[in-house]
């Protein structure tokens, strides 16, 4: 993969603000890759939690983008209680998903989700899912 | 001894046999659980954002329900809850720049510092009455039944909200022990069951299921044991379709803690509501001779 980095893009706007959303310090991380490595979804992700936070750091916001890695993890928390460096990715997950959910774009369409599996969920799915995938 | 109690929402839905069962357990136990007469959705999912603070108004508010009751601790049965719960009640507590936005914006209630402690109901179980107390009442021990503990997520992570060793916990274990039954550790006790993404990535979720599951089996568990309405459903609720996905997998039946727990304590197995348990756990208990009452 081809890709450019440049001052403009190592301090963007985009990175400035997934530090203020998520509180990380996205330096610490030295990409020793523990966070793919125990990640649970890692199996339907097209890229690994490890390479988001690369690509978060060098400024590589389209590419995050086209991934559908953010939307994949579960908030499950092992890599935060694993990093040892400290880094919390689910928060920087968070604050990207957050990006995106801020510009009133939902990831779930809560009004296209079946009656039948509305009334079979528990409720504890439904609010969470709709607490992380809309807007 | 009365305990302040938040059920949640699951818990006066789908998962009747979590609560019904935990509040018979408990009054055998000598603990009754006073459900808050006030209580609101805690909005299941902890905010990680740090500017975030609109959602930490629910799970904050029903501390505040608490404490306007006079209690000083409350216990939750749902993993989910207890999390969120745990969660927003330390940050309310820690960090006095967010405590006094979320006070001031809140203006029927009075001014809240954490005053309340969240606890989880196998804390309860573990820290004031113990396993050797539990043990003592144990009425029908369930010798012969090979149970896998499943932690999940909410339990133990983050470490500031863990009940227990993140890494290697063994809460649920020793509970397993006291009522008499075989733990069976496996592997994934602290995996992810794949979550929300149920609504999203149900297929993400079958997968989750069949590792967690296969594994359980392979290593010679008859029963799995959660404490999460959540990961009940993730692992219960479609084994049908893994079956067809997966043509060795055999079902098992999930128990929450409290099924278990009333079970050994011989109390009537009707509490235990194992009618609504996604795979019914009857035959397996039947068939080890331990649903006599």
């Amino acid at each position: 993969m081809r890709i450019e980095i440049s001052a403009n893009k190592l301090r963007s706007d985009f990175v400035k603000k997934v530090e203020e959303i998520s509180g990380e310090t996205l330096p610490s991380c030295y990409q020793c890759g523990k966070c793919s490595a125990g990640c649970p979804m890692s199996f339907a992700m097209d890229l690994l939690p490890n390479q988001i936070i690369r690509l978060v750091q060098l400024g590589q916001e389209d590419d995050i983008a086209k991934s559908k890695t953010i939307w994949t993890c579960a908030s499950c928390l092992t890599c935060a209680v694993r990093c040892p460096r400290g880094v919390d990715l689910s928060k920087i997950m968070e604050a990207l998903r957050l990006i995106t959910l801020r510009k009133n774009t939902d990831y779930v369409e809560p009004s296209k989700i079946e009656g039948d599996t509305i009334v079979e969920l528990p409720q504890i799915a439904l609010v969470s899912s709709f607490r992380k995938f809309t807007a | 001894m009365n305990l302040s109690y938040y059920p949640g929402c699951t818990l006066k839905t789908k998962s009747k046999n979590l609560e019904d069962s935990a509040i018979a357990s408990m009054a055998a136990l000598g603990i009754d659980l006073v459900e808050l007469p006030r209580w609101n959705c805690c909005g299941t999912v902890y905010s990680l954002a740090d500017d975030d603070l609109v959602h930490h108004l629910a799970p904050i508010r029903n501390l505040i329900r608490a404490k306007e009751e006079g209690s000083n601790k409350v216990v939750t049965l749902c993993s989910f809850c207890y999390n969120i719960m745990k969660r927003a009640n330390l940050l309310i507590k820690n960090d006095a720049e967010k405590r006094n936005t979320l006070n001031s914006f809140m203006d029927e209630e009075e001014d809240y510092e954490g005053e309340v402690e969240v606890v989880h109901l196998l804390e309860i179980l573990r820290d004031e009455i113990g396993w050797e107390g539990i043990a003592e009442k144990v009425k029908l021990p369930l010798y012969g039944l090979k149970v896998a503990p499943y932690y999940g997520c909410t339990l133990l992570r983050p470490q500031e909200a863990a009940i227990d060793s993140v890494e290697r916990p063994t809460i649920l274990k020793q509970l397993i022990q006291a009522t008499g039954a075989e733990a069976v550790d496996f592997p994934f006790t602290t995996e992810c069951c794949g979550s929300f993404q149920i609504v999203s990535n149900p297929d993400f979720v079958l997968d989750r299921a069949w590792n967690i599951l296969s594994s359980a089996l392979r290593w010679g568990a008859e029963a799995l044991v959660l404490s999460c309405p959540l990961c009940d459903f993730n692992l219960g609720q479609r084994q049908k379709e893994l079956g067809k996905k997966y043509r060795e997998f055999k079902e098992i039946p999930i128990l929450y803690f409290t099924q278990l727990l009333a079970l050994s304590l011989g109390l009537d197995p009707e509490v235990c509501r194992f009618e609504l348990n996604y795979v019914d756990p009857r035959p397996l208990l039947e068939s080890k001779g331990l649903l006599r009452h």
